[in-house]
């Protein structure tokens, strides 16, 4: 079923798209225009494509269910996601995958600053974000679990691969960075590694399913060195308070 | 050696000083602000009547203490046969003006969070997960929950959102506006690191502030996406601590969805806060309210929103003024705290409470029996209700609707002009 | 020196009584001057007053202005405004006849014009509202002028002193209405001043009430959010403006309005069935501000009929009869009693006020609206 967003509120738009879901496991949206919190809370079994530029909070507190936009994304995709796949056909914007605690978002470009803050993982809950081009300042802030890759793809600007504080407060998960970065963008507390053979293993399947999406060449993106970022400590602010 | 008398450099200041010499670290308190700045509260006394109009006695006449939170229209439309046409945003019905302030678990133990969640049942209130997560063993008490969401998110997900009464989004609170929370890993149990969704052992840091709001309108986005997962079956609130501004901030959140606005003020609790925060940080809860009441008034919006107030209400009466001043509600966390126990050691964020209720430490959180303590804060509230009847009763209101926002009822002692202008009161004998 | 409405809160206990027709039949002012004379030991001789409908029907589509000046340059200032304002179309001073008690009088005239159709077109409101906006700004801008009267094909009439000298003074033996109530003043203070005397009139609504309101304070600052401004700090004043506000702005009916002002309880709204329970509670929750609260009873003239409202608890006397095609509500039992053959409803409700309160419960008594049988009447 093709519904067609135009200049719908996104009120009525995601209305609509949830009475289709009822009935349907797949909904198709085009011409989506800026329409917020398309997908909010979309379960297991159910997704959505777009066509179009989605508004702000699309796919938030995202529960099993997948979402795959044809163009590019505004803001906060991904806001609180607990489960399910974001795949976005082009650039997004700030606060990508913000508090994210399960599931995976592929995005075939750049992404603006504040990329997977508050990340988080819980048992088997393990959160992925694959950014294909380079990203903004302050990815991983307070990152607590979960995984980052960071391909630096198409970058005829040739921006830095990753903005200033990189993992300021980091104290969980793994940061995976495609070739050369700026040290003093990345934050103090934060160890530069090498993979091991288990981060490699989970690096190269990412990449197999980045590349699955956008038809990338997997061996082109494996044949440069990656890093890993990852938090000197698990306690960072451990020694910060005296009792009173 | 004994330290020597000194006006200005007291035993605890010349203590604070060594210890941070010693340690480098920032000084953490636990309970609230402990310095003595004015209590307004103490300085409003209350009306009843007399000839002109009767007192109402509470014991045989109706007094209804009911009061409704959630947003409202300005106005009701009816159909042509007289049926209902405006449909309402969903409301809250509370049965008594007494809320429970937010206390995650983690900052406190289960056994006193579910004596709250017990008792809010039994009241007709609500108590609030704060942003810990809600413990599998208080789902049954879902339609008394006020379940939070702060910048951590923490244990936020689509069920969550749904076992609730309302949704708070914590912006900032009274005892550490500006800061925001942070529960040591030593804290996160396994079952606190169940209800919170993150790795036992681990630092649950929730900073200040939220960051995906930089501003009003992204404040709005998500209002309106917690509005949007839960398909607008739950009315959103937005927690600030009171300070300078408090009333053009209140003012914005107003404007951007908000159905429920909680006001924290500068005398309000906390499992732990930077001591200097605590005691320096923020505005008295009786001044931002009085401002707060007037300016959405004056934008003519008042009415639209719910205003809950909380920020160490010790007593009934201090509940009734805040109702006079122009709250909705108030909220109390201490209180019920010390019905349970608490000796206000102020020494919460050690995490070795006596009483059970800031620990999590198996043989001290045993001490608490949620079968007896949810009795005592149950009789506590009731006690109150009662007396916010008799109170209500003795200004000739058997309604509370008809106190809210009453200033007549209130009169000010040893207030200064400005003082008295900004609370929007006449003084004793005027 | 004593402080006037406005500058001081001044409670006041009070008599009230209306008489009306339902056949719409205009009568003389002697009836309602009986009815409030028997109740003299119930006002103090500083206030009196009365509201008259159907009294000017060869003007009938005017708005009827009446004014108090202080002195003559109010006079000037406001005319200069009512011309620019309104097309007058003719004005005099109210005419009255000497009465000993009576002293100390402002000059009383009265005015009665058209609001241009210019005027419409160029503001975004109405003419009622435009015309209420008119009176709301003479009364707070012009020193020494008060318009206390301001609707259409009625009149109010009141002064300083006991209530049937004051229908004598104004001579309203000499007008025929077909609802009209009055007022006599118990007030705490003695301010002297014409205009805080009773009834309180905007546009076609006039209200006489007894009692003291104790939720006057968060009525004020509900009704103030809407743009009325409480210059007098009176009872009347903020229960003729919340009138205003529910009925002739946001399109409730009276009887509407009857359940904000005094709402049924919230066990009684419990035990509703629940179409009527949903807008009850509708109306509690949206309107709570409005709830009065505290010993009233109330007589509420306007166009859309006469409403008699007493407090939920019923704290204040207000009885009601009928006889032929006249209904009579007042503060006391003895107005009726030259009445004869009169049918007593009082009785019936004291027998359901009793039972109540066997059953441990005491009621709102709200006597709906007598309007089927007026001109401009909504239901």
């Amino acid at each position: 079923m093709t519904l067609i967003a135009g200049k719908r509120t996104f009120r009525e738009l995601n209305a609509d798209i949830r009475t289709a879901l009822e009935t349907q496991n797949t909904v198709c949206v085009e011409s989506v225009n800026g329409q917020r919190y398309i997908g909010s809370g979309l379960d297991a079994g159910k997704s959505i494509v777009l066509h179009g530029t989605p508004g702000n909070d699309m796919g938030a507190y995202l529960n099993g269910g997948k979402i795959e936009v044809f163009g590019n994304g505004q803001e906060a995709i991904g806001n609180t996601m607990n489960g399910g796949e974001i795949v976005v056909h082009g650039h997004v914007g700030d606060t990508l995958g913000y508090a994210m605690r399960d599931g995976a978002v592929f995005v075939e470009k750049r992404a603006g600053s504040r990329a997977g803050i508050h990340m988080k993982e819980f048992r088997q809950m393990q959160p992925v974000v694959v950014i294909g081009g380079v990203v903004g300042a302050f990815l991983g802030e307070y990152m607590a679990g979960g995984t980052l890759v960071v391909l630096g793809l198409g970058n005829p600007q040739n921006l830095p691969l990753v903005g200033a504080h990189c993992a300021t407060g980091m104290h969980g998960g793994r940061i995976f960075l495609r070739g050369a970065f700026s040290q003093e963008n990345i934050s103090e507390n934060i160890a530069v590694r090498e993979l091991t053979v288990d981060d490699r293993a989970e690096l190269e399947r990412h990449v197999k399913t980045y590349c699955a999406y956008f038809g990338a060449d997997e061996a082109e993106i494996l044949d440069v060195p990656f890093h890993k970022l990852e938090p000197l400590t698990a306690r960072p602010y451990a020694n910060l308070y005296t009792p009173n | 050696m004994a330290y020597q008398p000194h006006h200005n450099w007291t035993p605890q200041a010349q203590k604070e000083i060594l210890k941070q010499a010693r340690t480098g670290g920032v000084l953490l308190s636990g309970m609230s602000n402990n310095k003595p700045y004015p209590i307004y509260w103490d300085k409003m006394l209350l009306n009843a009547s007399q000839v002109t109009n009767p007192s109402i006695d509470p014991l045989r006449e109706p007094m209804e203490i009911r009061t409704y939170l959630g947003r409202k229209p300005a106005k009701l439309e009816f159909h042509a046969d007289g049926s209902l046409k405006t449909k309402l945003e969903p409301q809250v019905q509370l049965e008594t003006p007494i809320l429970f302030s937010a206390m995650s678990f983690g900052s406190i133990s289960l056994n006193a969070q579910k004596s709250l969640a017990m008792a809010a049942k039994k009241l007709g209130t609500l108590f609030n997960t704060g942003e810990g997560g809600l413990h599998p063993a208080l789902a049954e008490y879902k339609d008394c929950a006020v379940v939070q969401v702060a910048s951590g998110r923490f244990g936020v997900h689509k069920e969550y959102l749904e076992n609730s009464r309302f949704i708070e989004i914590k912006i900032g609170q009274g005892a550490k506006p500006g800061i925001g929370g942070h529960l040591p890993g030593e804290k996160v149990t396994v079952e606190v690191s169940h209800a919170r969704m993150i790795p036992e052992g681990s630092d649950a840091i929730s900073p200040a502030p939220h960051h995906d709001i930089y501003s009003i309108e992204d404040l709005r986005q998500l209002i309106w996406s917690l509005k949007e997962v839960t398909q607008y079956k739950k009315p959103v609130a937005v927690k600030i601590a009171a300070v300078h501004n408090c009333s053009a901030i209140v003012s914005g959140v107003a404007r951007a969805g908000a159905d429920i606005i909680v006001m924290d003020g500068f005398r309000g609790g906390t499992g732990a806060a930077p001591t200097r925060i605590r005691d320096n940080v923020g505005i008295p809860i009786e001044l931002a309210l009085a401002a707060v009441d007037q300016r959405l008034r004056e934008e003519c919006i008042r009415n639209s929103v719910s205003l809950v107030v909380s920020g160490s209400f010790r007593n009934s009466a201090d509940i009734v003024k805040a109702i006079a001043l122009g709250a909705d509600a108030v909220s109390i966390a201490t209180a019920p705290l010390i019905a349970m126990g608490c000796h206000m050691c102020q020494q919460c964020h050690t995490g070795k409470c006596n009483w059970g209720i800031a620990t999590q430490r198996p043989e001290l959180v045993s001490r608490l029996d949620p079968e007896k303590m949810h009795l005592r804060v149950v009789n506590l509230v009731q006690a109150w209700n009662h007396e916010i009847k008799e109170m209500l009763g003795g200004m000739g209101l058997n309604s509370i609707d008809s106190l809210r926002g009453n200033r007549l009822m209130l009169r000010g002692v040893g207030l200064r002009e400005r003082e008295l202008e900004i609370l929007g009161i006449a003084h004793a004998g005027q | 020196m004593f402080k006037r409405e406005g500058e001081v809160r001044i409670p006041s206990g009070c008599a009230i009584a209306a008489v009306t027709d339902r056949s719409g039949t205009c009568f003389g002012g002697a009836e309602i001057i009986d009815c409030i004379a028997l109740m003299h030991d119930r006002s103090n001789g500083l206030g009196g007053g009365f509201a008259a409908y159907g009294i000017y029907p060869e003007y009938k589509d005017l708005y009827a202005f009446h004014i108090f000046y202080d002195n003559n340059d109010a006079r000037v200032q406001t005319e200069a405004f009512l011309f620019r304002h309104f097309d007058i179309e003719t004005f005099e001073q109210i005419p009255t006849r000497k009465v000993k008690s009576i002293t100390g009088s402002p000059l009383i005239w009265r005015y009665f014009g058209v609001v241009p159709q210019s005027k419409i077109k160029k503001n975004d409101f109405d003419e009622d509202e435009y015309t209420a906006r008119c009176v709301i700004r003479i009364n707070n801008t012009v020193p020494g002028a008060f318009v206390f009267s301001s609707g259409k094909n009625m009149g109010a009439f009141k002064a300083v002193g006991y209530p049937e000298d004051v229908g004598e003074y104004y001579m309203l033996d000499t007008y025929k209405a077909h609802t009209w109530t009055a007022h006599g003043r118990f007030p705490t203070n003695t301010p002297g001043w014409w205009g805080g005397a009773h009834p309180f009139t905007l546009l076609d609504w006039s209200i006489v009430h007894n009692g003291e309101i104790s939720s006057y304070d968060a009525n004020r600052r509900y009704v103030e959010q809407f743009g009325y401004k409480c210059n007098l700090q009176t009872d009347t004043e903020v229960i003729t403006y919340l009138f205003d506000l529910l009925v002739r702005r946001q399109g409730l009916t009276l009887e509407t309005a009857a359940k904000v002002l005094a709402a049924p309880e919230w066990d009684v709204i419990d035990r509703m069935p629940p179409a009527e329970r949903e807008i009850c509670t509708a109306l509690r929750t949206v309107y709570s501000g409005a709830l009065i609260n505290g010993p009233f009873s109330i007589l509420v003239g306007s166009k859309y009929g006469l409403l008699a409202l007493n407090d939920r608890l019923k704290l204040r006397s207000l009885i009601t009869a009928q006889k032929g095609s006249k209904t009579f509500f007042a503060s006391a039992l003895c107005i009726l009693r030259r009445l004869r053959g009169t049918v007593l409803l009082r009785c019936a409700l004291l027998r359901q006020r009793r039972q109540n309160r066997l059953s441990g419960r005491r009621q709102m008594h709200c006597v709906p609206s007598l309007c089927g049988n007026l001109p401009d009447a909504r239901h």
